[in-house]
């Protein structure tokens, strides 16, 4: 199966970006796809590579980086929510890239189920 | 980028022809945090997609429709007007749960646009219907 993800909450703060990277993991281990994973509201925070956790805890910029190099998952930060939250092209991590929310909206419609993570 | 489009370009569109259910359900108040409003801005690109588009509000999300919302004091903009432009957009389906209405003290004739009020059992049973779902 083909899933899009949506990603609505900040890293470390919440859960919801722990749950939808192991969401993704799962999926990718039992042999589907992973379409898109969609950045937006306080998600954005994820592409950072300014972040910089303590050494015994897990690096989930990094993390979705491996996930893009291994697998080839797209990794999409809604331009205008990134803005406004000091998100740029300077300090995004490697694998993510800045789109529009075309890119949302497209994805809920190629792939066979859209996965909202968030509040 | 295309600007209306949000980063795609329709003629490329893989995905061309395909119409599919979008659900967009807002539970949120509108102030407080920014949900609502980048919510708003998500129904907003969906609508150059020419996709088949509803809007759920319900929980909290049902001040957003509320009318004589004034935000000065909190130096933040009022934004309820937008929603008197989905119908320009070709968004018409609005839906409000009837349970928060009431819970609130709510009525439709509060409401800034029309809607359509549906208990929670006949809401389920439309999202039951959708094929995306995406919640604010």
């Amino acid at each position: 199966m083909k899933f899009g993800l949506m990603v609505n909450e900040g890293p470390y703060t919440h859960q919801a970006t722990d749950t939808a990277y192991l969401f993704a993991k799962a999926a990718l281990e039992k042999g589907h796809k992973i379409d898109r994973v969609f950045f937006y509201h306080d998600g954005v925070n994820n592409a950072t590579r300014l972040t910089e956790p303590p050494q015994d805890d897990r690096h989930i910029v990094n993390r979705w980086t491996k996930m893009a190099e291994e697998h080839g998952v797209d990794l999409v930060v809604c331009i205008a929510a990134a803005m406004r939250r000091g998100i740029r092209e300077e300090n995004l991590a490697p694998g993510f890239r800045i789109s529009g929310l075309g890119q949302l909206v497209e994805s809920g419609i190629r792939s066979d189920r859209l996965v909202v993570f968030g509040d | 980028m295309n600007e209306t489009t949000g980063g795609i370009d329709l003629e490329d569109e893989d995905a061309g022809g395909v119409i599919k259910k979008f659900m967009f359900v807002n539970r949120k108040a509108p102030y407080g945090t920014i949900y609502a409003l980048e919510g708003l801005e998500v129904v907003l690109i969906s609508a150059a997609f020419d996709q088949d588009v509803s809007m759920v509000f319900m929980d909290d999300g049902v001040y957003e429709l509320v009318k004589g919302q004034q935000t000065k004091a909190i130096n933040v903009k009022n934004f309820s007007p937008t929603y008197r432009a989905l119908e320009g957009y070709d968004i018409e389906k609005l839906y409000v749960e009837r349970e928060s209405l009431e819970a609130r003290g709510l009525s439709e004739d509060n409401l800034i646009v029309p809607v359509e009020v549906l208990s929670a059992a006949e809401m389920g049973a439309l999202m039951d219907t959708q094929d995306v779902v995406i919640s604010f």
